[in-house]
């Protein structure tokens, strides 16, 4: 089997297996099978990248339905990698970690079950090639995320959650599957690398546009894009290394991958370039606002996640500029958009991992995430001050850490952006770099925030009673990893650079030069426009932090009603509400109802068809001659059966039908069915026995109510149900592109053995038929007996008469 | 032949489910047993009608009218005979324990 496969499907066979073998594992050791997993899939994937930072890429299928052009194809090439090595190698951190803050009474076997799920899930999503079989993996992704927010479901908080974000990421993935389809409709192949290399062809296709919007509401509800967010800050309801894997470092960034996957086929289209990153800075702005007021920690974090998110999503929105140009030396400087988008997708990664275990230490030590309860805690926990320290100014964006370098990666690109004169961009760019440097504001304000209001200060009271210490070492093991590669990647940022940025330029600029891409990333570049804008940045940062008290009220100027939340809430509860009245208009316990609507469901789609083909024949050439005294036994027939219908008395009624099972069986005499004609006159003699002894306990027939709509209404379904079979049957009997199979039953002297050919087809050549039938009539009669019998015992409740 | 008799089925059909529309439950059960002959003649009818003899060899030297349907008919009355039969208990039970016969009165349970 190839490698790829086994890096797939590895984590998804012990997540089958663990819950099995939980009960014979001790719960000490159930967390380190699990973290052997990544870790070891994380050393596999790192002796990839020589050869894939060599421009290889590695590619296998499996054919799972080929008639339908849906075939496992993985595809690992350098964008692939970078996604693969922060879910393994998180993955192994955040297990790590989660071994020392999950407590061994919870159910670990159902957690580790589910974070495999998604961990084999996520590389699925960025392995895979095939359309179909990466919008299963999203959707798998999503799921799991559902699971794991709802990990604690006894807090309706936590279900809420976990039903907000499936909600939303479900709806966007069925909106991709959607754009998928269309892709398919236009390219005519699921494979991405085939549509990238066919791009020209559907480039002009009028369902282009209609794709790409549908392709990225996929990609935006996934990332929590502005207006999507909102599923992200309920999602922290889940446990905090759930937060820090799935909500923070890799869930959220399918959906930046599948922009960054993408580009090659939608990158140079104007909308594509708006709505990506439009929708980027209104996110970067949205989540920087709010971030700042919120008073949880993990909310803050949250918020500043769904910030983030939009800062890459704007960079690579810019970048896809460079495609609109195609290739030539000047265009080769837009190109830096996507590969900043790139390295802050990994330097994010990092910091908000440590940010994220972090307060998850503060949590588990302190036992509250409230900024308002805490304070101080810096001569306590001095480690995880340091890990909160850095982690923070790398996201504010200050030297030395990576977060820095990506963040003047950013406002150069925003800058030379907004100074184009394409796509409308002569009057509205110059909003860019300011939209871009007043989240930057915001951004370093709460980060001030979660490390003053944590930190610093004053212990409170009721902390202060409480024993407070430094975490366990085991929990602090994997920030202090992640830290520490904050500041190794902002001194040596080139190795990232040349072995994994710059192959994965390759996937997002297939036609693109490769070495032209790679720039070599300084942290000192001068006295430039970013370096004055970073410091503007720290400036104002620092005096509006000082100052929030005063203007933090700015925030109730935005009525509470108009929230996304409410709106969303409102709509979740309107369309149950809704759903539930319609529900109860049709489904009301009325059987006669539920037959009615079966019966129009039939005449509709039978008759509809008979109606819009010309199946309809009818011709009396071939039919055969007809005996008076059949004539006459059809009229009777008839005639009793209308009679039926105005039967007042069951004993008229029974009679009647027994009228009609001997007329039939007087057919069967007259068409040459002797068997069937003598078991037609035993059972019908039995049934009408049978109703005749049945009266004796049940009452007599009532008068039905007479509406007269209702009759009517009644009799014209009736009709359509009879006009619809006659019809079929008629187009059947005048069928005659089939011949019989009958003729080999002809033959039953000797294969059978038998001479009257009804029966050896019943006990020979259709025996099981017979077999089963006996069977039917052994349940009917067990069912009967078991009815006459029943009685409810004593001291049980009648279940029936409640 | 083969044309009368479909218009005989439609009929039987048409009584049949009026018959099945009804609120009581005996006049169901012989909707049902109505539809069920309609369904047996049709199984024949649609086979041919009168394309040779009875379908037993020796009897004559054929041929012989088709025996498949015939089988299938042969099947498709005892069954039917054994869903009426259990109909008939069922709405016996149905009268002794909800003391009604007309199925508009039952609704289910209210948490269902």
């Amino acid at each position: 089997m190839p490698i790829e496969f086994i890096i797939i499907l590895l984590p998804f066979l012990f997540a089958v297996l663990i819950p099995i073998f939980h009960r014979r594992l001790s719960k000490k050791f159930i967390g380190w099978i699990v973290f052997f997993i990544p870790l070891s899939l994380f050393i596999l994937l790192t002796t990839f990248i020589p050869r894939i930072s060599n421009g290889e890429t590695f590619s296998n299928t499996y054919e799972w339905i080929p008639s339908l052009n849906i075939n496992f194809t993985t595809y690992i090439d350098g964008l692939s990698l970078i996604l693969s090595l922060l879910i393994t190698g998180i993955g192994a951190l955040v297990v790590f970690y989660s071994n020392f803050y999950l407590s061994k009474k919870e159910s670990l076997h159902h957690f580790y079950c589910y974070l495999l799920l998604f961990m084999g899930a996520m590389l699925g999503v960025v392995y895979s090639d095939n359309l179909i079989v990466l919008y299963a993996f999203w959707e798998l992704t999503s799921v799991s995320s559902f699971l794991l927010i709802a990990f604690w479901h006894h807090r309706k908080a936590s279900r809420a959650g976990a039903r907000k974000s499936m909600t939303i990421t479900v709806s966007g993935g069925i909106a991709m599957l959607a754009g998928f389809l269309m892709l398919y409709t236009m390219s005519g192949t699921l494979s991405i690398r085939e549509i990238i290399v066919n791009v020209d062809v559907i480039s002009d296709h009028t369902l282009f546009i209609p794709a790409l919007i549908l392709v990225l509401l996929g990609a935006f509800t996934k990332s929590a894009q502005f207006p999507f967010h909102i599923w992200l800050p309920d999602a922290m309801e889940a446990p905090t290394p759930v937060s820090a894997y799935l909500h923070s470092a890799t869930m959220v960034k399918a959906g930046i991958y599948l922009v960054a996957r993408f580009t090659p086929i939608f990158g140079g289209d104007m909308t594509w370039f708006w709505l990506v990153s439009g929708m980027g800075l209104i996110t970067l702005f949205w989540g920087s606002f709010n971030a700042v007021r919120q008073t949880d920690l993990k909310a803050i974090l949250a918020f500043s996640t769904v910030s983030q998110l939009g800062l890459i999503m704007s960079l690579l929105g810019f970048g896809s500029i460079a495609l609109y140009f195609g290739y030539t030396t000047e265009s080769i400087v837009y190109t830096q958009a996507t590969f900043a988008a790139l390295f802050h997708l990994i330097n994010h990664s990092t910091f908000k991992g440590a940010l994220f275990m972090m307060v998850g230490i503060v949590d588990h030590e302190v036992g509250t995430r409230d900024i308002r309860r805490l304070g101080g805690l810096m001569s306590f926990m001095p480690v995880t001050f340091t890990i909160a320290l850095i982690g923070s100014f790398s996201m504010a964006g200050l030297p030395p850490f990576n977060g820095f370098l990506s963040k003047e990666m950013f406002f150069t690109a925003a800058i030379k952006v907004g100074s184009l004169d394409i796509f409308s961009l002569d009057s509205l760019g110059i909003f860019i770099p300011i939209i871009a440097w007043v989240a930057s504001v915001f951004t370093f304000i709460y980060c001030l925030i979660v490390v003053g209001r944590t930190f610093t200060g004053k212990v409170k009271p009721d902390i202060k009673e409480r024993d407070l210490h430094e975490a366990p070492f085991g929990m602090l093991v994997s920030p202090l990893i992640l830290v520490t590669l904050v500041i190794l990647i902002f001194f040596f940022p080139n190795i990232i650079g040349n072995y994994l940025l710059k192959p994965a330029m390759t996937s997002v600029y297939p036609t693109f030069p490769v070495d032209e891409m790679t720039p070599r990333i300084y942290a000192w570049h001068g006295l430039n426009p970013e370096l004055w804008m970073t410091i503007g940045v720290i400036v104002l940062g620092i005096v509006l932090y000082k100052l929030v008290k005063y203007w933090v009220r700015v925030y109730k100027w935005f009525p509470q009603k108009l929230t996304f939340n409410s709106i969303y809430e409102g709509f979740i509860t309107k369309s149950e509400d809704f759903s539930e009245n319609l529900t109860n208009r049709y489904m009301n316990g009325n059987l006669t109802n539920y037959f009615i609507y079966i019966y129009i469901f039939f005449i509709a789609t039978v008759a509809g068809y008979f109606i819009t083909s010309e199946a309809f024949v009818w011709n009396t050439l071939n039919d055969s001659n007809v005996d008076h005294y059949e004539l006459i036994l059809i009229f009777v027939m008839m005639f009793t059966a209308v009679a039926l219908t105005f039967a007042k008395s069951r004993i008229t009624a029974v009679l009647i039908n027994g009228v009609l099972g001997y007329s039939v069986a007087f057919f069967f005499v007259s068409f040459r069915a002797p068997d069937l004609a003598l078991t037609q006159l035993v059972v019908e003699s039995i049934t009408t026995a049978l109703f005749l002894i049945c009266f004796k306990f049940l009452p007599e027939i009532k008068k039905e109510d007479s509406r007269r709509i209702w009759k009517i209404s009644k009799g014209v379904i009736s009709i359509l149900v009879g006009v619809t079979v006659t019809i079929v049957g008629l187009a059947v009997v005048h069928y005659e592109k089939v011949t019989t199979i009958s003729t080999y039953f002809e033959d039953a002297y000797h294969l059978a053995g038998g001479k009257n050919i009804v029966n050896t087809i019943l006990g020979d050549f259709r025996a099981f038929d017979t077999m089963l039938e006996v069977v039917v009539l052994f349940i009917a009669g067990l069912g009967v007996y078991a009815l006459i019998k029943l009685k409810a015992r004593k001291g049980d409740t009648d279940v029936e008469s409640k | 032949m083969e044309s009368l008799m479909v218009l005989l089925v439609g009929v039987l059909v048409s009584v049949g489910t009026y018959l099945i529309l009804s609120r009581n439950i005996i006049r169901i059960i012989l909707g049902t047993a109505v539809l069920s002959h309609a369904v047996h003649l049709l199984i024949l009818t649609v086979g041919g009608l009168k394309t040779g003899d009875v379908p037993l060899l020796g009897h004559s030297s054929g041929p012989y009218t088709d025996a498949l349907p015939q089988a299938l008919i042969l099947t498709a009355i005892v069954i039917s005979f054994a869903t009426t039969a259990f109909l008939l208990v069922l709405a016996y039970r149905m009268y002794k324990t909800n003391g009604t016969d007309d199925v508009s009165e039952l609704r289910g349970m209210p948490d269902e």
